[in-house]
Formats: structure tokens, sequence, C-alpha cells
């Protein structure tokens, strides 16, 4: 393009009108003049040239802003003040099978202030210590010794209507941060089955764990335009929705959970025993209705509590089961076919040889039948049962009844016990396995192998959800089954080791167990006391299994019959009750009754007692079928 | 003739959309503000009925309840001769 003004240097003709229009602007004369010529033209040119240049650099600047490092800058924008923020979500509530909280998540608020910014207005410091309860110097000492920072905790997981009295002062550079706290209401008595939270809200231990991912919320996120203090000014946009946890309905029953809480502890105080467990199975489904450990801790407080009574030591100890294998023993020999129901056993004289050692019953009980064994517990009758049994037989069938092998509870850090496969046994071993010592299991197998016994011989894995159940699986014939539980009954009616586990209106099927605990060279004279049993026997509703460890001898003996059962016949007794079982040995319960009525009336002087009684108790013996 | 009617259309149609652009962005912003305060609304009456069944369990926890029954209402668990059972 030709500017107009560039040719007009080159222009200098002065024409006739040109010069008399001067002459007629200057009426003075021809003064000569000794300058260069005034260009107007030249000049305009010069201005408009630059001025066009300018805006063609500030458009060429707005075209590099606006087009070409438009996403740059437009980030750079976002950044400063588009901001995507979490949405806090709560972690699922943990309820009992009948939708009882037993954890719940609440919201706590954690003040906290930004130094800085709290730190030019001195004069509220102490006013803010106050509502913080908090020493004033040790607040000043707090913010000066975190002057640089923009960011510090006063006070954690306080109470909300807390924290709002203390916002209400609105006290420059203070804030609240909303958290979530997990509060477990049922306190001690769940904490080993639950587990706890860590302070994000994470599962750290037991059931928390294990379902951490069921139980956790997934945050959400928004987009929010904050201004130059942080100050939310406008939402901008949901990016995620917040996912809150979903709640789990446990297999527990509160009411059962904590009959067994409360009477194991009474045994543990009563025999001075360092621990114990107790494990309750739904016999029909494998469900965990109850599982108490001792020692315990408050969960609410997990902190101030010895780690080793975290331990849930129903799925996590290893404890060698003792007689409470001799049920299963008769049951492998029922089933090979090697012993019948009459076979009878010569215990004379008290011991048998077993390799270089012996095995000894406590009593000379001399011929026992294959009942007699487990009544008696003997020992001598175990291992003779077990000397028929090749070892692939009595390993098969001790493995099909879970020992050996996690249960598949899903309860972290099961153990799975010890159980050695047949090449490593030595010619001791089936002998010593067959009353329970030389292998090793937890209180949970027991009470799984138990409920498949009362099942008719289906083996359920346990299970700590409500309704959620595998698929039972047959470890043994029903007619068998049946068998060994009307022997188990035999335990704990007169004459058997575990007379205090009998429940006044229903058949008990149990057996006792007391081992010795191994240590270092040998058997100490430390105990195990066991109980595991089955109620009703006619149609058994719950497996349940005591273990008391380490029971003082001089106080109450150390015997499972002694320390355990009536661990086993106080909760049952409740569990029986609370279930709506109903009784199936209801005429022993119509005798005690006629037997207490009459001693009623003889007490409150009646007229012929002799008489009364005979009344009251004719309609019971009227209705003995 | 004929295209600057097409241009007129498509600049009164580019004009008519950039209008409704702006509209639908303000409506989503007022809907979105509305489900942030239902949404707010709904936190609090959940964290609410945590708060009420976390303090109910307090109350009608096991060890209490048995201590309140035995210690303040004189209660006690009926023996098995206290039993009367029925038979029908």
């Amino acid at each position: 393009m030709k500017l107009p003004g560039l040719k007009l240097p080159g222009l200098p003709k002065p024409d006739a009108r040109d010069k008399a229009r001067r002459n007629g602007a200057r009426p003075a004369g021809n003064r000569p003049r000794g300058r260069t010529p005034f260009n107007l033209r030249g000049r305009l040119t010069l201005v408009c040239g630059t001025l066009a240049l300018c805006s063609v650099a500030l458009l060429a600047r707005a075209l590099d802003l606006q087009v070409i490092d438009k996403e740059f800058y437009q980030q750079q924008g976002a950044a400063r003040f588009l901001r995507e923020i979490p949405i806090a979500t709560s972690r699922g509530m943990i309820t009992d099978r009948n939708g009882e909280p037993l954890a719940v998540s609440s919201p706590v608020e954690s003040i906290w202030a930004n130094p800085q910014e709290l730190l030019k207005s001195q004069a509220r410091l102490p006013q803010l210590a106050d509502a913080l309860g908090m020493d004033r110097d040790e607040l000043q000492r707090r913010l000066s010794q975190r002057a640089g920072k923009e960011f510090v905790y006063l006070k954690r997981r306080i109470n909300p209507d807390e924290a709002k009295a203390i916002l209400a002062l609105e006290i420059p550079g203070v804030a609240s941060q909303r958290e979530y706290r997990r509060f477990y209401p049922q306190g001690e008595a769940v904490a080993h089955v639950l587990g706890f939270t860590n302070v994000d809200d994470r599962g750290q231990e037991g059931l928390e764990l294990a379902f951490d991912d069921w139980l956790r919320g997934t945050p959400g996120a928004k987009r929010v335009i904050r201004d130059r203090r942080g100050r939310i000014v406008e939402n901008v946009d949901l990016v995620r929705a917040a996912q809150p946890g979903r709640d789990l309905a446990l297999s527990i029953d509160r009411r059962i959970q904590y009959l067994a809480h409360r009477e194991l502890r009474t045994a543990i105080n009563e025999t001075g025993a360092s621990s114990g467990s107790a494990v309750v199975l739904d016999v029909a489904t494998g469900e965990v209705l109850a599982m108490v450990n001792l020692p315990t801790f408050n969960p609410n407080a997990v902190g101030t509590s010895p780690r080793d009574a975290h331990r849930n030591r129903a799925v996590t100890d290893l404890l060698e089961p003792g007689s409470t294998m001799k049920p299963l023993t008769v049951a492998a020999g029922l089933e090979a076919g090697v012993i019948r129901n009459d076979s009878l056993f010569n215990t004379h004289p008290g011991w048998i040889p077993n390799g270089r050692y012996r095995t000894t019953d406590t009593h000379n009980y001399g011929v026992l039948d294959t009942t007699g064994v487990i009544r008696k517990s003997s020992n001598i009758g175990a291992a003779m049962i077990a000397k028929r049994l090749s070892d692939a037989q009595f390993d098969a069938f001790m493995r099909r009844l879970g020992y050996g092998k996690v249960t598949g509870s899903g309860f972290p850090g099961e153990a799975a016990g010890l159980f050695p496969t047949p090449d490593r046994w030595s010619g001791t071993t089936k002998q010593t396995m067959s009353y329970g010592y030389g292998l090793n299991a937890t209180p949970l197998q027991i009470a799984v192998a138990y409920a498949a016994l009362g099942n008719g011989g289906l083996l359920h894995q346990p299970s700590f959800v409500k309704g959620q159940h595998a698929p039972a699986r047959r470890v043994l014939d029903p007619n068998i089954a049946k068998d060994v539980l009307h022997m188990m009954q035999t335990v704990t009616e007169p004459g058997g080791t575990a007379t205090q586990a009998a429940i006044p209106g229903y058949h008990v099927a149990g057996k006792t167990g007391t081992s010795r605990k191994a240590s270092a060279g040998g058997y100490s004279r430390r105990y195990i006391g066991y109980f595991a049993g089955l109620v009703p026997v006619d149609k058994p509703r719950f497996s349940m299994v005591v273990a008391v460890n380490d029971p003082d001898p001089s106080r109450k003996g150390y015997y499972g019959g002694l320390v355990s059962a009536p661990v086993f016949r106080n909760v049952m007794e409740g569990a029986l009750r609370l279930m709506d079982v109903s009784p199936d040995n209801l005429d022993a319960w119509l005798a005690a009754q006629a037997e207490a009525e009459a001693k009623r009336l003889k007490a409150s002087g009646h007229a012929l007692p002799a008489e009364a009684a005979a009344t009251v108790a004719a309609p019971a013996t009227g209705a003995v079928p | 003739m004929n295209r600057y009617v097409i241009l007129a259309v498509l600049v009164i149609a580019n004009v008519a959309t950039a209008l409704l652009v702006v509209r639908d962005r303000h409506q989503h912003r007022l809907a979105f503000f509305a489900l942030t305060k239902l949404e707010k609304a709904r936190d609090e009456l959940n964290i609410e009925f945590g708060r009420l069944q976390l303090e109910q369990a307090t109350w009608a926890e096991s060890n209490r309840v048995d201590q309140v029954a035995r210690a303040r209402l004189g209660m006690v668990f009926p023996r098995t001769e206290d039993i009367v059972v029925l038979r029908r």
C-alpha cells in the first residue's frame, strides 16, 4: 500500500495560486524565511503511522493473549480462583442383626486458625483462649511458634455446638473444618469384632478393616469460585456427587453378645484366668451371633489400651483343642465303620502306651462303651478309636471338618490353625491328636465343626454378615451326626463331666475339654478350660465354644466342666429365651417346677404338705407322653 | 440479495442462541445452588438422625439397662421355679 503522504515531499512545485494565497496571508511583504518549509502532511503521517503501529502491537498482543496463549492464561486464572474442593462424606453405619447401631460416624468440628491473620488481632487472643478452654500463654506460644505458617489446629474433634460458639466470636483467622468420628455405643462388649478406625476414619482392625471398602464413602468434588481470602463466592459446578458409605448389618445379636461378654467376664474374674474367648454360631446358617474376648478394650478410646487387648482371640489365637476333639474322633470312627455305638473299650488300668509315652485317664474307668468314652472323656477310649483308623482316614475327616484351614469368615488376621499332614506325623501323633493334643485350632474352628455336627453333617462357612452365607457342604452322614449328638448329651446329664452346663427344659449336647498348655520343653501346669456344646439337642439352634485360658487352679479348679460350662449354661439359657426356642425337655422342667411348688407349700406351712405336693405333681406326671 | 437474507438469519440465530446459552447457564447456577442447599439440609438431617441414634444406643446400652433394671427398678431374673409351663 502506498501511503499518500509519501509522495508529498516529492511535490515541491509551488504554483501561482499557491503563491498568491501565501502572499495574501502575509500582507507584511515578502520576508525571506530561513527554515525548511513546514511539512504538515509528513508529520501527520508520522503520528498516524506511529499510532497505527501501536494499535497493531496492541492487537497483536490481544491476539496473543486471547487466541494463541489463551489456554495457558485461562488455566492460570482458574488456578487462582476456581477451586475443586472435596465434599466430605460419612462412613456407613454398622448395625447388629436387629438394626441396633454398633458403630456410628458422627460429625465433629476441628477448630483451626491462620496464625498470620490471627496474630494481627492480639487483643482478642485472651477471649479465644477462654472459649477454647486453653491456657492464654499456651495459645500465644503455639501461635508464635507457627507465626510463619498458614494453618494450625487449635482444637480437634469437638462437639459441633461448641465449635459454633467459638466461631460466633468472629475472630479473624479462626475457622472450623468438619471431620467425622466413629462412635461405638456398645463399647467394649463388641470391640474385637468391630475393630476400630484411625483418625482419617479408615478401618484399622476387625470388621471395620475387612469391610472398609463397603463402609467407606467416596468423597465427591465440586467446583467453586473463591476470593483471595479463601471464602467461597459461588458454587459453580458439581464434579462428582459424594457417595456416602453403605451400612452393614452384622450377624451379631447385641443381646447375646452382651450376655456372653458379661458371663465370660464373671467367669474370668472368678477363676482368675488371664484371658478367655466365647463364640456363638447359628447352627442353621453358620452366622456368628456372638464373639467375645477378654481382656477387651474401649473402642471409643483405643489409644489408652494395651495392644495385646486388641486381638480377637477367638479367631487369631491357636489353642490345643483338648478333649473337644473326642466327639469328632468318635464320628470319624463311626463313619469309617471301625466302631459302632455299642462298641466296648477296656480302658483298664487307666493308661496305655503311646510310643515312649503314655496316654492316661484321670481315673480308671474300666470298660466303657462309645457313649462312655465321650461322657467320661476318656483319652484311652479316643486313642483306641484312632488306632483303628488309618492315618489317611483320620487326616481326611478332620480336614473336612475345617481343622488346619481358615474358616473363610473373612475376619482380618484369622489363623488357619495347625494340623500337620500325615507325612509329618511321628508314630504317636495320631493317637495324641485323637484327644486334642499335637494340633492347634481357633475357638471359631471348633464352633464351626460342632455346628456341622448339630446341622446333620452340613458344614456352613461362618459369616459375620447377616443373610450372607455360602451353600453348606456335607461333611458327615446325618445319622452319625445325630448319634454323636446324643452321646454328647450324656456329658451334661448326671454322671457326665459337665453337669453344670445343663439347662432346665432343654437337652444340651456338649463336651468339656481341659488342655495343658504347651511350653518350652513339654506341657506346663497351666491349662485351658473348654466347653463346646449345642442346644437344643432335638434341633440344634446354637453352637457355642467357651475357652478360658490359664485359670488359677487354686480358686475354682481348671477343668472345662468347672470354669467354662457355667458360662455356656448362662449364655445359652438367655439366648434360647431371647430367640424363642421352645424347650425340648419339658418334662424335666415340669418336674422341677412341681418339686419347687411342693417345697414352697411346705415352707409356707400349708396343711398336709405331702398331699399338696402330690396334687401338684399329678398334672406333671400326667403330661408325660 | 439472497445471501444477505441468509447472513441476517444466521446473525440473528447466533445472537439468539448466545442469549439462550446465557439464560441456561444462569438457570444451571440457580439449580445448582438449590441442589446444594437441599443437599446440605439432607446432610444436616442425616447427621441429626445419626446423633439421635447414637444417643438412643447409648441410653439403651445393655450394661446400663442391666444395672438400672437390677439396682433402680429392683428387677430379678425369674428362676426356673418361678416359670409356669402351660401345656395345650
